[in-house]
């Protein structure tokens, strides 16, 4: 399936990939520190699963894996690309 | 002598390469405008001495954490003949913007790709001449790890310091913009569509289960925190004995001939400070073997993704959980375990926390006041609530100074694939660490153990240890602070001891009742109540835990004013627990 509604990446389920649109990345430091770590607009980013609780996502750029917050993941849009 | 600086990003087997090229002789220099630790060695390449740092991990050169500041910094103010890039081969197309920004800083440039046995299990391909080419630098595909493509990397590294290199970027016409690195990657490098690691996937998917992740988190906690202490102990034990017996056979008959003031300070002072030192090493090895494994394998950082829905409500990260509750066991290798967190807030706000872990040293000093005062059957529910409490008095200091020790980096760790460290790694970090203690450490401890020594054996024409002497007085003079705690001058005298070592303060009240074992025993739990033992256990838990643990608190955050603060606001949380104990006990019970 196919969706052209962009949404935020804390939005995606375990098992969705989405292709990355933006970073609202309020400060300077966030932005490029995402940047560095392959989080790109236009690249493809895979969640993997979520912690308990309320914690942190596991998701995948590339070749890196990752764990993010959830204000963190809040900063980030994205566009599904399946399910 | 010429330098060569290591630079990278965070994961990428800097270190390893650090330790590959110079073995075991690293030591931490001062470098102008810098505060963290740096590690050189020198090593012989070709016919000429040169020396090799080890610079943080970093994501890019604009500054914004500390690591990267420390970075520019240290570029700015040293002379640099030659740069290591190291990047992390499987993770290339991400990485190589870092040596386009560092091509900024005009250094010959060798690239590092290390890792290129993991890149090429996961079907990388990367034409070195082709990259090379493009980039104008030399490449080299290395595995640090098993000392592969080292015989390459010191030709490099040789033609670099002769000036047969340039500075990224310099060695051809168009400069590296991301243009450039594009055209180099899509020239040079293949990566499958489909590039994970398997096994990795596989280990998550327990390791990191949803219903199964916790328990397993704290099983492995359980078994690593019994390898460390229940292996430590009796090594700490022996090493103890070693220590006496080298005193009663050589040391005694030797100095015996001295005035007796002179013998003590050497013996009681000097040598049992060495003494407390020493009982520290089997634990600081044993815990940065354990740890190196946890870190070094990737689950440290697994750690920290089931641990964060918890720990960052008290400002913290997993990482913090897994000091605070090594901490348990001993207080100073968790501190220096810190260092594995870059954001120097969490890593101060760790280190305030670590301390009222309620180590094995305190314990064995509540074992002896609760067989003293308490009936069997509630023993074990007092030494219970001891754990409690220490437990909140941590969580208290995490909120009341979460937005003093603000965690300045993005929270976005990187959960590297599982990896089996080799031994060679695991042995150098514990044999740093331990070298790093004994540099940083012995002298404070030393000259603290003189001069509680000195305070409790002065003057001369006083009962070593007892009333009239510098302590005693000092206990008196303490007495309307600590009065009102139920805490008596011959309490004080022991908590002054404690001052030193937990482990001896059982120790220090066999001098200060002059009685001893089953003896001592019985005159305690005749002279004090029950709830001045449970006030004085109350201040014991809390206050500054021993010497060491200042002394590395002072030399792991280099820092004096936070020095004070982690000695002074337990020492203020101990007055003020211990004081509304007593009152409100006091009043009820006698």
């Amino acid at each position: 399936m196919l969706s052209t509604s962009s949404q935020t990446l804390d939005a995606l389920e375990p098992g969705d990939c989405a292709t990355i649109l933006a970073l609202d990345a309020g400060q300077q430091g966030l932005y490029h520190r995402l940047a560095a770590l392959g989080l790109r607009a236009g690249k493809t980013v895979h969640l993997i699963r979520r912690a308990r609780f309320g914690g942190p996502f596991h998701i995948r750029v590339g070749t890196t894996d990752l764990m993010l917050r959830v204000p963190d993941a809040r900063r980030i849009r994205v566009r599904k690309t399946s399910a | 002598m010429k330098r060569i600086a290591l630079v990278g990003m965070p994961n990428t087997g800097k270190s390893t390469l650090f330790n590959r090229l110079t073995g075991a002789q690293a030591k931490v220099g001062n470098w102008p405008g810098i505060t963290v630790d740096l590690l050189s060695a020198r090593l012989l390449l070709g016919d000429q001495m040169v020396q090799l740092v080890d610079l943080p991990g970093i994501y890019d050169l604009r500054g914004f954490s500390e690591d990267e500041h420390v970075v520019t910094t240290f570029f700015r103010q040293n002379r640099v003949d030659a740069a290591l890039v190291v990047l992390n081969a499987s993770q290339i197309e991400r990485q190589l913007p870092l040596l386009a920004q560092l091509s900024r800083l005009d250094v010959p440039t060798v690239l590092v790709l290390n890792m290129a046995d993991e890149a090429a299990a996961l079907g990388i391909t990367i034409d070195r001449d082709a990259l090379g080419g493009k980039l104008g630098v030399p490449v080299c595909l290395i595995s640090a790890k098993h000392g592969q493509g080292m015989e390459q990397l010191r030709g490099l590294m040789l033609r670099a310091l002769r000036g047969q290199v340039a500075a990224a970027g310099r060695g051809q016409a168009a400069p590296l913009d991301d243009d450039a690195l594009e055209a180099a990657l899509s020239c040079a490098v293949h990566v499958p569509a489909q590039a994970s690691h398997v096994l990795t996937e596989r280990i998550d998917r327990v390791l990191l289960h949803p219903w199964l992740g916790l328990p397993l988190f704290f099983g492995i906690m359980f078994l690593l925190f019994e390898a460390v202490f229940w292996l430590g102990t009796p090594l700490q034990t022996a090493l103890a004995a070693g220590f006496s017996a080298l005193r009663t056979a050589a040391l005694e008959p030797a100095l015996a001939g001295l005035p007796p003031v002179l013998s003590g300070v050497l013996l009681d002072g000097v040598y049992n400070g060495l003494g407390t030192v020493a009982s520290f090493v089997p634990l600081i090895i044993l815990f940065f073997l354990c740890m190196a494994i946890v870190e070094d394998t990737g689950y440290l950082s697994r750690a920290a993704f089931l641990m964060d829905a918890l720990m960052a409500r008290f400002g913290l990260d997993g990482r913090s959980f897994v000091m605070i509750l090594m901490g348990f066991g001993c207080n100073v290798p968790a501190l220096m375990g810190t260092r594995v967190m870059r954001s120097r807030g969490l890593r101060l706000l760790t280190m305030m926390v670590i301390p009222f872990s309620l180590c094995s040293a305190r314990l064995q000093v509540f074992l002896f006041f609760i067989a003293a005062l308490f009936p069997p059957r509630i023993a074990p529910l007092v030494l219970f609530s001891l754990y409690v409490i220490s437990i909140a008095a941590a969580m208290l200091t995490s909120l009341l100074f979460k937005r003093r020790f603000v965690n300045s980096d993005p929270f976005v760790l990187e959960m590297p694939p599982y990896r089996f460290p080799t031994l060679r790694q695991i042995g150098l970090r514990g044999w740093h660490e331990v070298g790093h203690f004994l540099r940083r450490a012995t002298r404070f401890i030393v000259a603290g153990v003189v001069l509680i020594w000195l305070l409790t054996h002065f003057p001369a024409s006083a009962a070593p240890g007892g009333a009239q002497t510098w302590a005693g007085h000092l206990g008196d003079w303490l007495s309307p602070v600590l009065g009102p705690l139920g805490i008596d001058p011959k309490l004080t005298l022991a908590l002054i001891f404690g001052f030193v070592a937990k482990e001896i303060v059982i120790g220090s009240l066999a001098v200060i009742y002059a009685q001893e074992g089953s003896a001592l025993i019985s005159t305690v739990a005749h002279q004090i109540t029950w709830v001045q033992a449970y006030s004085f256990m109350l201040f014991t838990l809390i206050y500054t835990p021993c010497l060491s643990t200042i002394a590395t608190i002072r030399s792991e955050a280099k820092n004096r004013a936070f020095s004070v603060l982690a000695v002074a606001w337990p020492l203020a949380l101990a007055w003020v627990v211990s004081f509304a104990f007593y009152q409100a006990a006091h009043r009820l019970w006698t």
